[in-house]
């Protein structure tokens, strides 16, 4: 077996064990490449059954609108259900990250909202894509990641984790995230989308599109709620990773094709969540986030 | 590109972190805004005078940048010409042992750092117990702080075989002394005028030659994870590949228990298989109707793994509350969740030899002759 096969192997492993051990799985999709390869990993893992959970998106209605018509289109083609929950809160209120800013905006729609999804699904499971080499405090979890009842994270006191033993004895109301793209790399996951022909967003690769200058950050101009003082101009950019449009940079690329983007990594000099406004808020802010319930 | 998982520890305040930062650093493996947020923390908070503080780059924790120390196992991906590695850098601290097992269960390879200054302390042994009971036979001896000793060589030396006269009985299979300043980037990457007195390997040369057992092969083993019915005409086992090679028409044994059946087909998304390495997770028919369930082992029947209740064994004790004998606890074995009682008393932290009796008969293996299937954890129920 080669690197990818032992990951691959690994990763069907760690969804084997999380469902055989739960109540009420959940796979957090949303919609980025990992978000594919993960749902990919799924099917493999329980072939010839269906992967035996819903895939749940926690929407903000500000992602980019291939990222919904991929995510629609997907989940109609693999037979799956699909939870989209946008919190009620928000949409009363049209919180949005240009009147509110990129860190009430994240809490509210993304933290708030999928601690509001689990609870009223009564998940007691949720997969995720994230990968220990996206930031230094995801380097420090678990595979199988401990929750409170309040979905809390508590970093100085995670459960011991042996081998491939995974301890998932949770009591009513808490709940255990898993990511079974732990020890996966940015580049792994490329050359895996390259060898298993994964389809993702189209936004990943090269094309003209309209950008404006946004606090250092290339912003594509996606749709009319953006307020614009100046025209968009056009750019052959792409995405290393998707979030909310005006919130995630894109890069300056000729990539148009996977083995294209795998060769453009290869000579990157800096890392995918560069491009995350919503990680520069402050110093450690993806910790802070995870311990309030955020992915 | 072959992988080398390997393990960073020793006793607090001996410099793994920086070792970690050092081995990015000069590798040139560190991204332009991951270095120019390293440049921006070694100024607020690092403990360098601003200059780069590479315990910052795995310290990622607030927590551990508040009080300066590792509390958990942080795991950085990197590759030179030669390997990719993923490394596994546990805390010192005798308070977060549980934290420094974890790195360690799934490491080839251990670096066990002390201070040239202080020699071996109790946490550097306990420490090497730990990476010689997990079953990691390659050990580096990184005898780091010299700049602090004038990079003498009798200190070095001193140390060495201090340590090396203690791990005698580790069993390992190579200890490595090199002698290093992680601060200084002294023999980590390159070597360094100020030990022309050493010629052997630095650091990254040991880490990108040393040698990574591959698991040994044998009679097959299947680990039930899960039992796959998406219809009444399809009952398959899916699971992984512990130990060997599986085959299409294999016999197989269901442990524990004396049933057989044979290996009819090897089922994944990408097509049937013919044989199924060891590893590999997949989804096996049998021939017969028989039952199986999670936590099962489907064993090559000519050659089954043995199955017991009682066992002699070595613990580790993670838990704040200590071991009591005679309690009722879990242990987690394979697939499967018994309970056990043991017969003496452990503290937190302790490493002891103790008769071990589960509540119903499991299939084991030893831990040296394959790590992989022969497992247990145990917590606390």
């Amino acid at each position: 077996m080669d690197h990818l096969d032992r990951l691959e192997a690994d990763s069907i492993d760690i969804f084997r064990e999380a469902v055989a051990e739960s109540e009420r799985p959940v796979l957090l999709y949303s919609i980025g490449k990992d978000s594919s390869v993960l749902l990919h990993l799924a099917r493999k893992a329980f072939h010839p059954s269906k992967p035996p959970f819903p895939l749940l998106h926690v929407d903000t209605t500000w992602k980019f609108r291939e990222m919904i018509e991929f995510r629609d289109r997907t989940a109609a083609e693999l037979g799956l259900e699909l939870i989209v929950h946008r919190n009620p809160e928000c949409v009363a209120l049209g919180i949005n990250p240009f009147d509110h800013g990129s860190a009430r905006h994240t809490d509210m729609w993304k933290t708030q909202g999928l601690r509001q999804a689990l609870d009223e699904h009564r998940f007691d499971l949720a997969f995720g894509g994230a990968r220990r080499d996206e930031e230094a405090s995801r380097a420090k979890e678990r595979v199988f990641s401990f929750r409170t009842a309040q979905h809390r994270w508590d970093p100085k006191n995670q459960r011991p984790e042996l081998w491939r033993l995974y301890n998932t004895r949770v009591a009513p109301g808490e709940s255990i995230r898993v990511f079974p793209l732990s020890n996966w790399t940015e580049l792994d996951v490329w050359r895996y989308v390259e060898r298993e022909g994964i389809p993702v967003v189209p936004l990943y690769f090269a094309a003209w599109r309209p950008v404006v200058d946004r606090d250092g950050l290339l912003i594509m101009v996606d749709d009319d709620r953006m307020p614009l003082t100046e025209s968009p101009r056009h750019e052959l950019v792409r995405f290393r990773t998707l979030g909310c449009y005006p919130l995630t940079g894109a890069v300056r690329s000729e990539a148009r094709t996977v083995p294209e983007i795998v060769e453009e990594m290869r000579a990157a000099t800096t890392s995918e969540r560069q491009g995350r406004l919503i990680d520069h808020d402050q110093s450690g802010s993806m910790e802070r986030k995870k311990r309030e319930g955020y992915f | 590109m072959e992988l080398l998982r390997f393990i960073t520890c020793g006793s607090v305040d001996d410099g793994k972190s920086t070792l970690i930062g050092r081995l990015l650093y000069e590798s040139k493996l560190l991204y332009a805004d991951h270095l120019a947020a390293l440049e921006a923390d070694s100024r607020r908070v690092g403990t360098r005078g601003g200059e780069l503080d590479f315990a910052l780059l795995v310290d990622g924790l607030a927590a551990e940048r508040e009080q300066g120390i590792t509390i958990d196992v942080a795991y950085r991906f990197f590759a030179t010409e030669a390997r990719r590695f993923i490394v596994a850098d546990t805390p010192g601290h005798e308070q977060y042992t549980r934290n420094m097992v974890t790195g360690a269960s799934t490491a080839d390879a251990a670096v066990i750092l002390l201070d040239a200054r202080k020699g071996v302390l109790s946490q550097t042994r306990r420490h090497a117990r730990i990476v010689s009971l997990l079953g990691i036979r390659h050990v580096a001896l990184a005898v780091n702080k010299l700049d602090l000793l004038g990079y003498s060589r009798e200190s070095f030396e001193k140390v060495c075989f201090e340590f090396t006269e203690f791990a005698a009985d580790l069993g390992f299979a190579e200890i490595t002394c090199v002698p290093m300043s992680a601060t200084e980037g002294v023999n980590v990457v390159g070597h360094s005028e100020l030990t022309p007195w050493y010629d052997g390997k630095t650091l990254l040369q040991w880490l990108e030659t040393v040698v990574v057992d591959t698991e040994e092969n044998g009679p097959s083993r299947f680990l039930v994870q899960w039992v796959n019915r998406p219809d009444a005409t399809f009952r398959g086992f899916s699971g992984r590949v512990l130990r060997g090679t599986l085959r299409r028409g294999d016999e197989v044994r269901v442990l524990p228990g004396e049933r057989t059946s044979t290996v009819d087909r090897i089922v994944t998304m990408d097509g049937d298989l013919l044989e199924a390495p060891t590893g590999s997770s997949v989804t096996v028919v049998l021939t017969d109707d028989v039952d199986a369930s999670r936590g099962d082992v489907l064993a090559f029947a000519a050659d089954p793994a043995g199955v017991a209740d009682a066992f002699q064994a070595h613990l580790v004790w993670l838990n704040e509350n200590g071991l009591l004998p005679g309690r009722q606890y879990l242990a987690k074995i394979g697939a499967r969740t018994v309970g056990f009682t043991a017969t003496k008393a452990l503290q937190l932290n302790e490493i002891g030899v103790d008769s071990v009796h589960f509540d119903t008969p499991v299939p084991f293996e030893s831990y040296r002759t394959n790590a992989t299937s022969a497992r247990s954890w145990c917590s606390t129920g």
